[in-house]
């Protein structure tokens, strides 16, 4: 199934990217292309088979996924806005959300 | 001192003979990145730390200490794994100025062991592609081909340690990303097993696949590395609590009726013929070290590039979701709201590569679309990981291409994603079953390329890979450089 414009214009929305006309434009050809490609998988049944979502040994064994429930140190206020672009007393700045 | 030549067990015996000061080779080092600049192999040079560091080793051989391990052993990271208080920037714009404010275990593990970490190395935006062409602080050069890409994403790190700039490298691997750049470079790379190393610190980009390893001159250096990075970290869940063998006292045991797997789907269209010749003559010497090279089948191979491409374009939609210009990175100015200042910041902080895979990732995981594009692929990877459980049946190791081609030209494959992706036909598949994989060179084509023959082993048994490897190695004889060191 061919993707249009109108899918990509809903995609780049979805993914919070404000594309130019010019992206839109070569992402709808290349994105079909591509997915053109990806749809070969339908030649395969797949009824049976489960899907695998991790190849990770450890994810399977308790051992591995459970801790004690201790307090550790943190990041803390000043360090974790230290990168942000724009801060104000401890705290991370954001244009307007509401009413703006 | 040549870095290139020189390897880690070498140097800590001239060191603790003081025959050579760490300082010494430190400044070889910094003097040699500073005069291949135009490789553009690093995007940040950290000369001070890494001299000071140089300074303590040489001052605990004047004290007759016991030298660590890695002692003064020369290292540069890609720029997709946290240093504290350094810029990593990823590749990206969106990350131009982030300090992290903390370190990876990978790399915190090599300085306790006393290396010296002494920049980042360039790699593409994310990690994204076969070329290191899409970084936003320019292209990385082939050193055997200038016009040439060193392959990807860890260009940086595989030319840096070509050119003997520096003795190692960590790259990172998601489908390829460290074994492709050895092959198209002429170093060793080495995937290791998913777990295998902690992803602590590590930019993630597809987390169900993304892995560290080293790229060096020589498999023992390998080795001597993963011994390190190796082992169980609290901070990333993923990693693997599997006893770390002894790497390096193996490899130089022998492979005699080692059985040696030759998947026939890797040798067909698309194999350049040099390639080829070079991969057959690399057999050749595994037989004649006492291997027993068999035929073997991979039937679900011509699918694993769509399901690499569904699987981590969706895991890197989302995990590239947390660049929003609030906390971190850069931050498009002028926008009226939130959601704009969001959508703003992404367009103009992300490269074109990074732009289509968030697209195409969040299209498969899209409503409507899960189920038959990322739940298809899901499966399909169930498939291709049955594959190599029954390969490994039949054989101990498999042999392949690393890459299809010998370097390609800068921009000779940017304008068709497709036809890059295609080009990382045998690597993903490590990728996609959770195998360690090594790309070693083992020769040369006419026009003076290097080519890299790929080993896969498996899950967690990179002490067989590894002296398959060394063996190899030593058959091969491969010593040639770059033209331009």
């Amino acid at each position: 199934m061919p993707i249009t414009r109108t899918d990509v214009e809903k995609i780049a929305e979805l993914a919070r990217l404000e594309l130019t006309p010019d992206e839109t434009n070569l992402f709808t050809a290349q994105l079909s292309s591509i997915i053109e490609h990806v749809e070969k998988l339908n030649e395969i049944d797949t009824e049976q088979i489960k899907p695998m979502s991790h190849c990770s040994p450890a994810e399977d064994d308790a051992e591995y996924t459970k801790r004690d429930d201790t307090v550790q140190p943190s990041l803390g206020q000043k360090l974790a806005v230290e990168n942000a672009p724009d801060s104000e007393a401890g705290y991370f700045k954001v244009p307007r959300v509401i009413g703006g | 001192m040549d870095l290139k030549t020189i390897t880690i067990d070498s140097l800590r015996k001239r060191l603790s003979e003081r025959e050579v000061k760490a300082v010494d080779i430190c400044q070889t080092a910094l003097d040699r990145i500073e005069s291949l600049a135009e490789l553009n192999a690093f995007i940040t040079v950290t000369p001070q730390s890494a001299l000071a560091r140089a300074e303590e080793i040489d001052r605990g051989v004047v004290r007759s200490e016991q030298l660590p391990p890695l002692a003064g052993v020369i290292i540069a990271v890609k720029d997709n794994m946290v240093i504290r208080d350094v810029r990593t920037t990823a590749g990206s714009r969106i990350l131009y100025n982030y300090k992290p404010p903390y370190t990876a275990t990978a790399i915190r593990r090599l300085e306790d062991a006393g290396a010296l970490i002494i920049g980042k190395t360039n790699c593409f935006d994310f990690d994204m592609g076969s070329s290191t062409e899409n970084s936003a602080y320019g292209p990385v050069k082939n050193p055997w081909d200038l016009s040439r890409v060193p392959g990807g994403s860890s260009g940086g790190s595989a030319v840096a340690v070509a050119t003997g700039m520096v003795m190692v490298a960590l790259g990172s691997d998601t489908g390829g990303s460290i074994r492709q750049p050895a092959s198209l470079s002429g170093v060793v790379g080495l995937k290791p097993t998913y777990g295998r190393v902690s992803r602590y610190g590590l930019i993630a980009f597809g987390s169900s696949l993304d892995q560290i390893g080293p790229l060096t001159n020589c498999v023992e250096d390998s080795a001597r590395i993963l011994a390190i990075i190796s082992g169980r970290d609290p901070q990333d869940s993923t990693s693997s609590n599997c006893p770390v063998d002894d790497y390096v006292s193996s490899i130089n045991e022998d492979i005699k009726g080692l059985r040696v797997g030759v998947p026939r789907e890797y040798y067909g269209e698309g194999l350049d013929a040099e390639v080829k010749t070079a991969i057959e003559d690399a057999l050749r010497k595994l037989e004649s070290s006492g291997a027993e090279v068999i035929d073997i089948k991979l039937p679900h191979t011509e699918y694993a590039v769509p399901v690499y491409y569904l699987i981590a374009t969706a895991e890197a939609s989302s995990n590239l979701a947390r660049y929003d210009g609030v906390r971190y990175g850069f931050r498009a100015e002028e926008a009226a709201s939130l959601k704009s200042m969001y959508s703003r910041t992404r367009d103009q902080g992300f490269g074109d590569e990074v732009k289509r895979r968030i697209m195409l990732g969040t299209y498969a995981l899209s409503a409507g679309y899960y189920d038959q594009y990322y739940g298809k692929a899901q499966r399909v990877r169930s498939l291709i990981e049955r594959d190599f459980k029954n390969a490994f049946e039949q054989c101990d190791v498999i042999a392949t291409p690393t890459s299809p081609t010998p370097a390609f030209r800068l921009n000779e494959k940017t304008s068709d994603p497709l036809e890059m992706y295609l080009s990382d036909i045998y690597t993903i598949t490590a990728n996609l079953a959770g195998i360690p994989g090594i790309s070693l060179p083992c020769g040369l084509t006419s026009g003076g390329l290097p080519v890299g023959i790929q080993l896969l082993g498996k899950h967690f048994n990179e002490a067989l890979l590894l002296r398959t490897a060394n063996n190899l190695e030593r058959e091969l004889g491969f010593n040639s450089r770059p033209p331009l060191s």
